[in-house]
């Protein structure tokens, strides 16, 4: 009985969730419109890349969870978990031929069922797609029993491919920059995806490179650690450097579309950067980060658009202005808003963004901020007589930006007040008690977050050259939020990387632009539940939070005896 | 007495005095366009009247959708940043049902059926997402520091908005006709919508059931235990767990049902059409008093009766053009100046400063 049950159970579980999971996927139209793009040419697009790794995950799961010695119980668990994913796509396909599911879910096409089917027709259709269900579960049940070096050499060399296969539009351009890469490019890539050669070529050299770093890294760690004290600081100020001239010359390497795309990143690390003070070190939510984005591009429009006709200054002039206003809304806010916390603290910001948008958008201030139209022929910045124009420029000025804000952090964060900051975020009353002085402590983080803020709003409008309501709604904020979450709260690399995996991915993969807010969703609930920490946490902040589950398992064990 | 100065005076920060100064001003406006407006007679009593009445059916929805938030509140002590999407998804799914039978006149030929039938099918549905949001995304995170939550509640109303606008579709989608809902009433000389009459009933009725439930039954007793004190009440054999569940179905259904009411209302639906309504309500919940059922639902009552009066009454007279278009921000300025000068709402005792 126990056998029995401990052989279907966690697969039968698991792979309900799992058919759920690729259902959502599969309505939701991410299928079918990540089937346009090809990982490696004709042979497997995107869309069915999604559909396999949600499977062999739900797969590896089951067999996960199933955490049995015996081989065929794991097997058995996966294979079912797959299959039973697999089955729900199947049973959307029957039904989604017999009846015309189209006039309620609009992503149920004809050509979502030919794209799961794999082309195939009726029965066969249908079954290609349990055969795949089981194959997938096959692979699962395989790479958990494997050792961990194998499995880490798979997963690595596999998601190598996957990875070269969705950033094509960035390597391809890269490599076919430089003269001899150019054939290498060719090699490994068509127009579409990459070439069968290509895929082996990447599988084999990261699973060899994959290897043998696994097998050395030890006697990399402890050769480097046996360098002299002088030879280590050389090191690192070369890497330094290196970096440096890696920043300076990107924007060459990468081309125009890509620097369009390393600008946009580069106004959310910015961004980042400033609610990274406020949420990150003084623990405050803001969901209202926005507003201050728009006070500073306003502020610039005003300022210097000769279109709304009230000054003609120049960027550069007008910048102090915005950032000023911004530090002194800011400060505007905070004051209203220094005796909420949490929950309140979020929503009465929240609504303070959309207080600006629909100010800013109404016709009563049409006469001033342009309404609805907007405001045009915002100049560009002027540096020793040289225009800042086009993507490949601005990012010089966006660089300088994100540089000061990082280090401005860097200081802030080990300065007093980073201290009473944090000191605040872990315990308010505790922080008072302490001698902080809360009303001062809150204000100055407003302030420096907003001033933050209205920076990369300025130099957003000189970027665009103009300026329109609809670019400052809510999702700005809510973009923040989540990729300094992502990226791990509080944490400066992490907003860097947050950034660039929440908005530069999708700009690079445009099918996802769409889905952008459905995934963000499910990857902030999902890190929540998973990673609280963030990718690239801030230690004192992981060791809050592991600190804190290791209390409450503490405290059920306690309960539990 | 002397003494009792100079206590004041160290009471009163500088801070205080800095948000008495924007209350103030604010409020000094206010009054300053209504006097303006009135003199200048823009608008008739009639006008006033159906304002009123706009003000009021709105408001019901609204002070529905705060008992949910008001009792996610209660229990758990966190906001249901996801409630707005629960309101959006019944009338949403709903929307295909009762395009169906309108197609096929069953609509017109049992309108009472047919508005069952829709009620239910929306009903259900929030319901079900109420119930799943709170088991998948907020349940493993119970003692959690209190941010996890609420991020956690961000995503999921991200999630949840473009998950049905990826099944069924970006666009906005016209609620059918009822024809017995069309036209006027007369009462006493003043001509009223049918529809907003009908909302104004339905709503009150279901907020009366609603407080029945937690009043006289004993789930709601539990529930109210739970939310006074987890502990105890579980000490006392309550499932806290299963009591937070049911709060959220019972906040689900009335969400669900407040979406229809929305939705004939307005005659239409689409996969944003949560989120304002969603903050309105939280404004609303807090402006009564959060974690307190009547005072959500006066709340909300008395914020549909501002959002529609306001605009004509406070900006008009200021001279301020299309003042209609500032509706949403006077709504958000009565939150903010409620979490300044009354954090604990109109009818809140439990909350004071310290939570708020």
């Amino acid at each position: 009985m126990t056998l029995a049950q401990s052989l279907w159970h966690h697969g039968a579980k698991t792979g309900v969730i799992g058919g759920i999971t690729v259902l959502v996927i599969a309505l939701v139209g991410m299928v079918e419109s990540f089937n346009k793009r090809f990982i490696v040419a004709d042979v497997m697009t995107m869309g069915i890349a999604l559909v396999i790794v949600v499977a062999v995950l739900i797969a590896y799961n089951a067999a996960k969870r199933a955490a049995s010695s015996d081989y065929p119980v794991v097997f058995a668990n996966s294979l079912l978990a797959a299959l039973i994913t697999s089955g729900f796509l199947a049973m959307l396909v029957i039904i989604g031929n017999r009846i015309n599911l189209r006039s309620v879910l609009v992503n149920a096409s004809p050509v979502l069922y030919m794209v799961l089917t794999g082309g195939f027709e009726g029965a066969a259709g249908i079954f290609v797609i349990l055969i795949a269900g089981g194959l997938s579960g096959v692979f699962a049940g395989i790479l958990y029993l494997m050792p961990q070096l194998a499995r880490q050499v798979a997963i690595v060399s596999l998601g190598s491919v996957l990875i070269a296969g969705l950033l094509q539009d960035l390597i391809r351009p890269i490599l076919s920059a430089w003269g001899p890469l150019a054939v290498v490019s060719e090699w490994l890539f068509t127009q579409n995806g990459l070439t069968i050669t290509g895929t082996i070529l990447i599988l084999l050299i990261i699973a060899a490179t994959f290897t043998i770093w696994s097998l050395k890294r030890e006697n990399i760690k402890t050769g480097y650690g046996h360098f002299p004290d002088g030879a280590q600081r050389n090191i690192k100020i070369c890497a330094f450097i290196a970096l440096a001239i890696f920043l300076i010359v990107l924007p060459q390497i990468l081309g125009l579309f890509l620097s369009e795309v390393l600008t946009i990143v580069g106004l959310y690390i910015l961004l980042g950067l400033g609610l990274n003070i406020v949420v990150g070190y003084a623990g405050m939510l803001d969901l209202g980060y926005v507003a201050f984005f728009a006070i500073g591009a306003y502020t610039t429009a005003v300022l210097t658009s000769p279109e709304l006709g009230f000054f003609s200054l120049t960027f550069w002039q007008a910048l102090p202005f915005a950032v000023a206003l911004g530090i002194l809304s800011g400060i505007i806010l905070g004051v209203p808003v220094l005796k909420m916390r949490g929950d309140y603290l979020a929503i009465a910001t929240l609504g303070f963004g959309e207080i600006i948008r629909i100010l800013v958008l109404s016709d009563f201030l049409k006469p001033w901020l342009g309404g609805a139209q907007g405001a045009g022929k915002i100049p560009n910045p002027v540096v020793a007589g040289y225009q800042i124009a086009g993507p490949q420029h601005i990012y010089y000025l966006i660089l300088a930006g994100c540089l000061l804000v990082v280090f401005i952090s860097l200081r802030l964060r080990d300065s007093r007040l980073g201290r009473a900051w944090m000191a605040m975020r872990e315990d308010e009353d505790v922080a008072q008690a302490m001698g902080i002085n809360l009303v001062a402590t809150k204000l100055l983080a407003f302030a420096t977050g907003a001033g933050f803020s209205a920076l990369s709003g300025a130099i957003f409008v000189s970027k665009i050259g103009s300026v329109y309501p609809h670019s400052f709604n809510v999702m700005i904020s809510i973009n923040v939020i989540c990729l300094i979450i992502v990226g791990g709260i509080g944490s400066i690399p992490g907003v860097i990387v947050g950034a660039a995996a929440l908005v530069g991915l999708p700009e690079l993969l445009r099918e996802f632009a769409e889905y952008r807010l459905f995934v963000y969703g499910a990857v902030l609930v999902a890190m929540m539940l998973l990673r609280p920490e963030g990718l690239w946490p801030e230690a004192r902040h992981k060791l809050e939070l592991r600190k804190d589950e290791n209390d409450v398992a503490d405290a059920q064990t306690e309960t539990a005896a | 007495m002397l003494r009792q100065l100079k206590q004041l005076k160290e009471r009163i920060t500088p801070t205080d005095i800095v948000m008495w100064l924007i209350g103030g001003s604010l409020f000094g406006l206010a009054l300053w366009g209504s006097i303006a407006t009135l003199r200048a007679g823009l608008y008739t009593g009639r006008h006033w009247i159906d304002f009123l009445i706009f003000g009021l059916a709105q408001g019901s929805i609204y002070a529905l959708i705060a008992t949910g938030y008001t009792m996610v509140y209660g229990v758990l002590k966190m906001i249901n940043f996801a409630h707005g999407e629960v309101f959006m998804s019944g009338p949403f799914t709903a929307y295909f049902v009762a395009a169906a039978m309108y197609r096929t006149d069953f609509l017109d030929n049992h309108p009472i059926l047919g508005l069952l039938a829709i009620f239910l099918v929306a009903m259900t549905v929030s319901t079900m997402i109420a119930f799943f949001v709170e088991k998948i995304a907020y349940r493993p995170l119970r003692g959690a520091p209190r941010l996890i939550p609420l991020i956690t509640a961000i995503g999921a109303s991200f999630f949840l908005q473009y998950l049905f606008r990826g099944l069924y579709g970006s666009g906005i989608q016209a609620y059918p006709d009822m024809p017995i809902f069309q036209g006027f009433w007369t009462l006493a000389g003043i001509r009223i919508l049918r529809i907003q009459v009908v909302v104004i009933i339905a709503a009150v009725l279901l907020m009366a059931a609603l407080y029945g439930f937690i009043m006289l039954t004993r789930v709601g007793k539990a529930i109210r235990a739970v939310s006074e004190d987890k502990e105890a009440a579980a000490l006392m054999g309550i499932s806290v767990d299963g009591m937070i569940s049911t709060t959220f179905v019972i906040g689900g259904m009335a969400a669900g049902a407040a979406g229809v009411l929305y939705a004939l209302m307005f005659k239409q639906v689409h996969f944003f059409m949560g989120f304002i309504p969603g903050l309105k309500a939280f404004t609303a919940a807090v402006l009564g008093g959060i974690g307190n059922i009547p005072g959500a639902m006066l709340g909300g009552i008395f914020l549909g009766l501002i959002e529609s009066v306001g605009p004509s009454l406070f900006l008009d007279g200021l001279g301020i053009v299309a003042p209609y278009q500032l509706k949403d921000a006077i709504a958000f300025t009565m939150l903010v100046l409620v979490l300044i000068f009354r954090p604990m709402g109109i009818m809140g005792e439990r909350l004071g400063a310290k939570k708020a």
